[in-house]
């Protein structure tokens, strides 16, 4: 971890720590829950499109995937939540190598379709399994999770719980990208040839770095599933996956505070939608949540076209201009 | 209804051979992109669903006569294409892959998202081409629809070979995917054979829209599965082979009617991605191609 | 010139073979380094030098022939692989990792000689891990080798074109190789520059490590090789030392052209 990325880690906790003071409301502390499992995704996401260079769209299916080893573990075997935490991560890590090992030896974006196939197997999954999954109607009486035997029942312990997760997650990734294996994800950016002409094994890496993606969208899977108590195989479509990648992408790849950004932004931007649809209503637009999905869109392809290095970069890159103006 | 094995052997045929085609129509317009730019478009799936949904309007809201309908919507849908190619790939100046996989998702799910604005959530029934009774064959029921839709997938598969054999333009654009410096030496605009390929790309995915509509009634979002399951023909007929593209997209539509003919329906579509993922592991040159090139192409 | 392999050969090569499509590019060469020396390869542009290096170091396969470095053969052998056995190499052009800093791309170069995994990384910063403080000071070490070490926390791309190549060679020896491969270090050097690698190269063989260049600085050539080997058409058309092949009739007439 460096100087910049720790200070940022303090900065985030004292952040975490001061919200619940501010904001009072269950909803607002709900969305914020939600936003807090969509960074962990993303942290791990970031770590493969970023650093590996490969593209997935099927992270929604890992976190499904610890959503439901948590759900069925817990509900139908009677597992504690923790062991069945651990066991979705065990399945995913399997899972994640079984598709991750053949199409990361090949060159080029292979990885991108077949997990967004593999991403598609698992919806169709979760909905025909009646018999494990529930099907369409779900699982119901997910257990809460429970710290040295304290069970979280309110959205305010939630809240702490899983941003300190995120806080894990983000020190994990920060030590990963300054170590040796980091240094050798960074040094395949620069020249492939010469990474591996210093006995970087390229494909080792990416494998061992798309499984530990996949680890961070099963926690965040598990987590949702013990938050919300019920799963049914609705969020976790083609288009969540999209949806992660989307995150990642406008916020910045290349950068895990980018990730943590646009993940941030991204999920919280249906709340401003949806707040603005009176404004816009007043200005003659009836805007319908229906079409958030047009935004996000637009929100990409502008983000992609205009600033490729994501928002974080754009706004260091502001910051830095402005300095400079003012120093002139 | 007690069927005889054969027969249910042959109406599984022609139910492949029906959902083949329209596979073999995106592995087509999936490789006609690829060799010009090395992009793999994820919006493929997306020129279909608006090919087919165009054609519902025009034929069935605005009563237009069949083969008026049918060139206006591979127009529109055409000029969508390369509305694409000029506004999200041509300004790019030097992309990584990346960045052009998720430029082409970007515009992937504006399309869908466009889709839903204007044709609304549910599915969106079309008259058959010709109103014709089914015909009998050994006690398999075939639709007249499906023989249009075999038809046209030749006619647009002879129109392809003509047109990349035989016409300037088209010798140009394979030129192109060759050898990109050599054919800008040779005094070939590079850049006009790629939105080139993403109009041509564009139109066949209108047509596979506009032929498979009236059977599965077409809504916004198809897009996702029937690109992925023709990106999965284009492997298997190894990725950039238009003659394999086809096989196999065949192949897959048949191996998908029989597994959920005699399998289980539910597990229809897993059934095609699975055949993809295993392709994918086990031969990613596709059945045709061979696997030292393969690994060599780089993208 | 047909060698049986002597105890003191550090590398051999048997009737190799590259062919590119329809064009040959290496063409049934064979040739054997000696443990410790200084060999440079020369030869007019297009002769296949390069490739010879990309097929040594598992780049390119070979279509034919055998490839012998210490008593193991090399041909099937993927780059990271060959990396491990103690061959580094340099790239025409420098190949940098050109994001990060001078003191990282060195370190990267410490890869095969430390081991940390990708979970174990994960637990603690890596300030607080011993091996990660070592592979810091010998890469800073290797950068003192080279003369760069006040260069250490400057982005790499950033630096003059000469010292990038001087960071390259640092770079690939902080694999501590036993064979180090250069193409064209002195391309792209002002004379005093190429002075400096002179003394660099000498440097490296005082190391105990077997040096193989291609350069076109005829003089840097003569100045430091034991051996020259000229190439033309991938085939080896002068072999021996910097002197007799000076004075080749065969070499003359290649790279004056007939």
């Amino acid at each position: 971890m460096q100087g910049r990325d720790t200070a940022g880690l303090i900065a985030l906790i004292l952040a975490v720590v001061a919200i619940p003071l501010v904001i009072r409301n269950d909803y607002y502390l709900g969305v914020l829950i939600f936003t807090a499992f969509n960074c962990l995704t993303c942290i791990g996401l970031c770590l493969l499109m970023g650093y590996a260079g490969q593209i997935s769209l099927g992270h929604g299916a890992f976190v499904a995937i610890g959503a439901y080893a948590s759900g069925i573990l817990t509900t139908t075997l009677g597992w504690s939540p923790w062991a069945a935490m651990g066991a979705g991560i065990i399945i995913v890590s399997v899972v994640a190598a079984i598709v991750g090992v053949p199409t990361l030896r090949l060159k080029g974006h292979y990885l991108a379709m077949a997990t967004l196939g593999f991403a598609s197997i698992i919806h169709i999954l979760a909905v025909a399994t009646v018999d494990l999954t529930g099907g369409p109607s779900g699982l119901l009486n997910i257990p809460r999770i429970s710290i040295f035997g304290h069970q979280l029942n309110s959205d305010m312990q939630y809240f702490y719980f899983s941003w300190a997760v995120v806080a894990i997650g983000l020190y994990v990734a920060f030590n990963l990208i300054n170590s040796r294996v980091g240094r050798g994800l960074r040094a395949l950016h620069g020249s492939e040839e010469a990474a591996a002409s210093l006995g970087v094994n390229i494909t080792a890496h990416k494998i061992q770095v798309f499984i530990l993606s996949a680890v961070y969208a099963a926690i965040s899977g598990s987590m949702y599933a013990y938050y919300v108590n019920y799963i049914d195989p609705g969020p976790f479509g083609v288009m969540h996956s999209v949806l992660l990648v989307t995150m990642v992408a406008v916020g910045g790849m290349h950068n895990i505070w980018g990730a943590f950004t646009g993940a941030v932004l991204l999920s919280l931007l249906p709340e401003f939608l949806s707040s603005a649809t009176d404004y816009l209503q007043l200005m003659g637009i009836a805007y319908q949540p229906d079409y958030d999905i047009l935004v996000y869109g637009a929100i990409l392809l502008l983000i992609m076209l205009f600033l490729p290095e994501g928002v974080f970069d754009g706004l260091g890159k502001a910051v830095r201009a402005g300095r400079r103006m003012i120093r002139r | 209804m007690s069927h005889s094995g054969l027969t249910d052997i042959i109406q599984f045929m022609v139910m492949g051979v029906q959902r083949g085609a329209i596979y073999a129509m995106v592995a087509m317009g999936f490789n006609i992109i690829y060799n010009a730019t090395g992009i793999i478009n994820f919006a493929q799936g997306e020129f279909v669903v608006l090919g087919g949904l165009a054609m519902v309007t025009l034929t069935m809201a605005l009563n237009l006569s069949l083969p008026v309908a049918f060139i206006l919507t591979v127009v529109a849908v055409t000029v969508v294409g390369i509305l694409m190619e000029r506004l999200t790939i041509n300004p790019v100046g030097q992309p990584t892959v990346l960045r052009l996989i998720i430029i082409t998702i970007a515009v992937s799910i504006l399309l869908k998202g466009a889709a839903m604005c204007i044709w609304g959530k549910g599915s969106h029934y079309m008259h058959h081409f010709t109103d014709a009774a089914p015909i009998e064959f050994l006690g398999a029921i075939i639709l007249p629809q499906t023989l249009w839709i075999i038809g046209i997938l030749l006619c647009v598969v002879i129109g392809l070979v003509v047109f990349f054999n035989y016409t300037m333009i088209g010798k140009c654009i394979r030129a192109c995917a060759i050898n990109r410096d050599a054919a800008r030496l040779a005094g070939i605009n590079d850049r006009k054979m790629v939105m080139l390929s993403f109009a041509l790309s564009a139109g066949i995915g209108a047509i596979a829209g506009i032929i498979i509509t009236p059977i599965i009634q077409m809504d916004y979002a198809r897009g996702a599965l029937l690109g992925l399951k023709g990106f999965g023909a284009a492997v298997l007929g190894g990725l950039g082979n238009s003659m394999g593209a086809v096989v196999a997209g065949l192949l897959l539509g048949i191996l998908e009617a029989f597994g959920a003919g005699y399998i289980s329906s539910h597990y229809m579509d897993a059934m095609a991605l699975l055949i993809l993922l295993v392709v994918l592991f086990i031969k990613p040159s596709g059945i045709f191609g061979s696997s030292e090139a393969m690994r060599l192409k780089e993208f | 010139m047909m060698q049986a392999k002597r105890a003191g050969h550090i590398l051999s090569l048997e009737n190799i073979r590259k062919v590119f499509g329809g064009v040959v590019a290496v063409d049934g060469l064979t040739v054997s380094v000696e443990k410790g020396s200084v060999t440079s390869v020369i030869g007019p542009n297009g002769a296949g030098k390069t490739t010879v290096f990309n097929l040594i170091t598992g780049f390119l396969p070979p279509s034919a022939g055998r490839i012998t470095y210490s008593g193991r053969v090399l041909n099937r052998l993927k780059p990271h692989h060959i990396a491990s056995l103690g061959i580094a190499r340099t790239f025409q052009g420098v190949r940098l990792f050109p994001q990060m800093s001078v003191l990282e791309n060195v370190m990267v170069g410490r890869h095969l000689r430390s081991k940390t995994g990708i979970f174990s990384s994960s637990c603690l910063p890596p300030v607080l891990r011993q091996e990660e403080n070592r592979i810091r000071q010998e890469a800073i070490d290797w950068l003192d080798f080279v003369g760069l070490k006040e260069y250490a926390e400057a982005v790499a791309g950033n630096l003059p074109f000469g010292n990038q190549r001087m960071l390259e060679i640092a770079r690939a020896l902080a694999i501590e190789p036993h064979l180090i491969l250069l193409d064209e270090p002195a391309a792209g050097l002002n004379s005093r520059e190429t002075i400096v690698m002179g003394e660099l190269i000498e440097k490296i063989r005082q190391e105990q490590i077997t040096v193989i260049l291609v350069e076109h600085d005829m003089e840097l050539v003569m100045d430091i090789s034991d051996r020259v080997l000229v190439i033309n058409f991938g085939r080896l058309i002068g072999d021996g030392t910097p002197e007799t092949v000076q004075d080749d009739p065969d070499v003359i007439a290649a790279y004056l052209g007939e």
